[in-house]
């Protein structure tokens, strides 16, 4: 690591000329991010942060500075517990099921079959994240509808002679939210996994089958490690987006029945919109942005991307 | 160790006839090459061994046994790569180690015969690096001990030492041979390089096209090339071909006459460039350009049937560019093919003009 350290730091100094050169090259490249970062990350963070030390309600109007919001988090919302330990829940639910395994799954069988099929049957799969959140979760609504006419009843009737239609909006809510979200959210897996399998040379599954290793051995032993970073990758990033995105959520359940499917993001969004308490959705969301912060740097050293920056250490070939 | 037939191996990929049906032989123990330029089904025939690739049709026998249905995980076979296909994220001792675990080998011995593959090919010290820490020389040792750990019947070599340098590619050559020598495995070395077959096979199969041209040892393929395309492809520099019509003992080639042997009609004679000699008498012509390659030197002499390649012994250059000079020639090293059916004629032969 110091080693890499010094040498990036003895590039860096040089005569004066570069140095120029090299601050030009920083804004050129680096400037267009931060910018970005300052108008739609650093700014806004500091806006809710204010917010939430004020007591902005309904009406919009500051009237004076508080504390009262941290205070109700601390103290007076019974209902935060439960809304954090179902986000937990959600989160790495959908994400151990659907965003890492069952994504694996996609990408391992669809690169195992023919190109065409495989190909096909991705871009079946990707056609929900193509086509507008409303379209795809009025799907979802027709598929659960608690009628014999919603698909799942169809089937469930038709095929398995359920003697009565199930309503599963109401008697399994979590279970839809993380099901309606991880089909969706397997997609962006299935394709950095399959792009990554594509990668691993072919002779190394040739190598590793006359080396004696079956088809489960060679997903073990030759696929998974070559996956390493992509599932890093897909790990970090999709816990950050399932802890922020709540949109499908709130078209398929609004947040019911009652409570039960309310999401920490969906739990700031009620509080603020439908119930008027800016103030106190400011301050819940400085809490969801502490741990996506939380959460990422965690990933970042559990799954030590700082290797990922580090200069390979010899030339092959 | 293992016999192995080819009887009547073919392979399409899809439209595409790689293979159209391939007979051979190899013995027990033997070390044989398949020769031929890109695309002429050697690696294609080796995939199919290795029970990568089944064959479209005909029968692959192992010591008399049809193996066409055995998986490649079942044929005990080892191969090394052109790219030595080293599992990246294992150490050398896992890779070497790699093939023993489908085998049920106890750890004690499993540890004894990585220790022993790795001395063997000298790698012994590198048991804890990543391939990406190994130099390409390096990489390819460990891709063999791999191959040679589960102590295979076969042994594949694709290319193996392509992607070496020139100093370690000859030394590579004859640590392999001995290797293969001691081990006594039956081994297939694919390959495009001419010196590569020559030098490390018993028996060279020389393929074009997917079908096989020739089979011998390197002097046959040398000395009494069976067609056109062998001669052409062994042999550094290349053999000079020059067309000519023969008749009543004579062959006109470019208007100039040469007396043959049992040579008729429209036909190719060939020449080696070491086989050619400037002589008292026999084909004029004048030293166009002259270039040392080390042992030899090799004169492009410009005369009346065109350029012709001679190649003499010693480092030295004793003839100047611009020199006036005769080629002569032992005419029973001549080769004559019939220019149609690219085949050598045999028995025919030419002699130097007079």
């Amino acid at each position: 690591m110091s080693a890499i350290a010094d040498d990036l730091r003895r590039e860096r100094a040089g005569p004066g000329r570069q140095r120029n050169r090299r601050r030009a090259n920083f804004v050129i490249f680096l400037g267009p991010a931060i910018v970005l970062t300052i108008l739609f990350f650093v700014i806004p963070v500091i806006i809710d942060v204010v917010v939430s030390f004020t007591d902005m309600g309904r009406s919009l109007q500051i009237t004076g500075f508080t504390t009262e919001q941290y205070e109700k988090i601390f103290g007076g919302d019974r209902r935060l517990v439960q809304v954090i330990g179902l986000t937990l829940l959600y989160v790495f639910a959908t994400l151990a099921i659907f965003n890492l395994t069952f994504a694996l799954v996609l990408a391992l069988v669809t690169t195992a079959t023919n190109r065409m099929t495989g190909n096909f049957f991705r871009g079946v799969w990707l056609l929900p994240r193509m086509s507008p959140s409303v379209l795809y979760i009025l799907l979802w609504v027709w598929v659960i509808n608690p009628s014999e006419f919603g698909l799942l009843n169809q089937i469930l009737m038709s095929v398995l002679g359920l003697e009565t239609p199930i309503d599963p909006l109401n008697e399994a809510p979590v279970m839809l939210i993380i099901i309606a979200n991880g089909f969706i959210g397997a997609s962006m897996g299935m394709i950095i996994f399959t792009s990554a399998i594509r990668a691993i040379p072919e002779h190394l599954f040739h190598a590793a089958r006359v080396d004696g290793a079956g088809s489960m051995a060679i997903i073990r032993h030759i696929t998974l490690p070559a996956l390493r970073w992509p599932i890093s990758f897909v790990t970090i990033y999709q816990t950050l987006s399932l802890l922020v995105s709540f949109e499908y959520i709130l078209l398929l359940t609004e947040g019911g029945p009652f409570y039960d499917t309310t999401v920490y993001a969906l739990y700031i969004f009620r509080r603020a919109f439908d119930t008027g308490q800016y103030a106190y959705g400011a301050a819940l969301a400085v809490f969801i942005i502490a741990l996506g912060v939380f959460f990422a740097l965690l990933g970042w050293r559990f799954f030590d991307m700082q290797k990922l920056l580090q200069r390979p250490r010899i030339e092959v070939q | 160790m293992a016999r192995i037939e080819f009887r009547n191996i073919a392979k399409r990929f899809g439209d595409v006839e790689v293979i159209p049906g391939m007979d051979l032989d190899i013995a027990d123990g033997e070390f044989v090459a398949l020769l031929g330029p890109s695309g002429c089904g050697k690696s294609t025939s080796l995939l199919i061994l290795a029970g990568i690739y089944l064959p479209s049709g005909g029968d692959l026998l192992f010591d008399g046994h049809v193996v066409n249905d055995v998986e490649a995980k079942d044929r005990n076979v080892g191969i090394v790569f052109q790219s030595y296909a080293l599992y990246p994220h294992m150490t050398v001792r896992d890779n070497i180690m790699f093939p023993l675990r489908f085998k049920k080998t106890p750890r004690d011995e499993a540890i004894r015969r990585v220790n022993d593959a790795a001395a063997l090919v000298q790698v012994g010290e590198l048991l804890d690096r990543k391939p990406s820490e190994l130099s390409g020389g390096q990489q390819q040792r460990v891709a063999l001990a791999r191959a040679l750990v589960k102590q295979p019947q076969l042994l594949l070599l694709d290319e193996p030492l392509s992607n070496l340098d020139a100093t370690l590619r000859l030394s590579m050559r004859t640590e392999i041979k001995s290797l293969q020598d001691e081990l006594g495995v039956t081994t297939i070395l694919v390959t495009h390089d001419q010196i590569e077959a020559t030098t490390m096979a018993d028996r060279i199969i020389c393929m074009r096209a997917g079908r096989i041209e020739q089979i011998g040892t390197p002097d046959d393929l040398y000395d009494r090339p069976s067609s056109l395309f062998v001669a052409g492809f062994i042999g550094s520099p290349p053999i000079n071909l020059v067309h000519g019509a023969a008749a009543n003992n004579t062959v006109d080639v470019a208007g100039v006459p040469f007396p043959a042997d049992g040579a008729n009609g429209s036909i190719t004679v060939g020449l080696r460039p070491e086989h050619l000699v400037f002589a008292e008498a026999g084909l004029p012509g004048r030293i166009a350009q002259i270039e040392p390659m080390g042992r030899e030197v090799l004169y492009v002499v410009s005369t009346d049937i065109g350029y012709v390649r001679v190649l003499e012994q010693g480092s030295v250059a004793g003839h100047a560019a611009g020199e006036k000079v005769q080629i002569g020639f032992d005419p029973a090293k001549s080769l004559v093919f019939d220019a149609t059916t690219e085949k050598l004629i045999d028995g025919a032969h030419v002699r130097p003009p007079a």
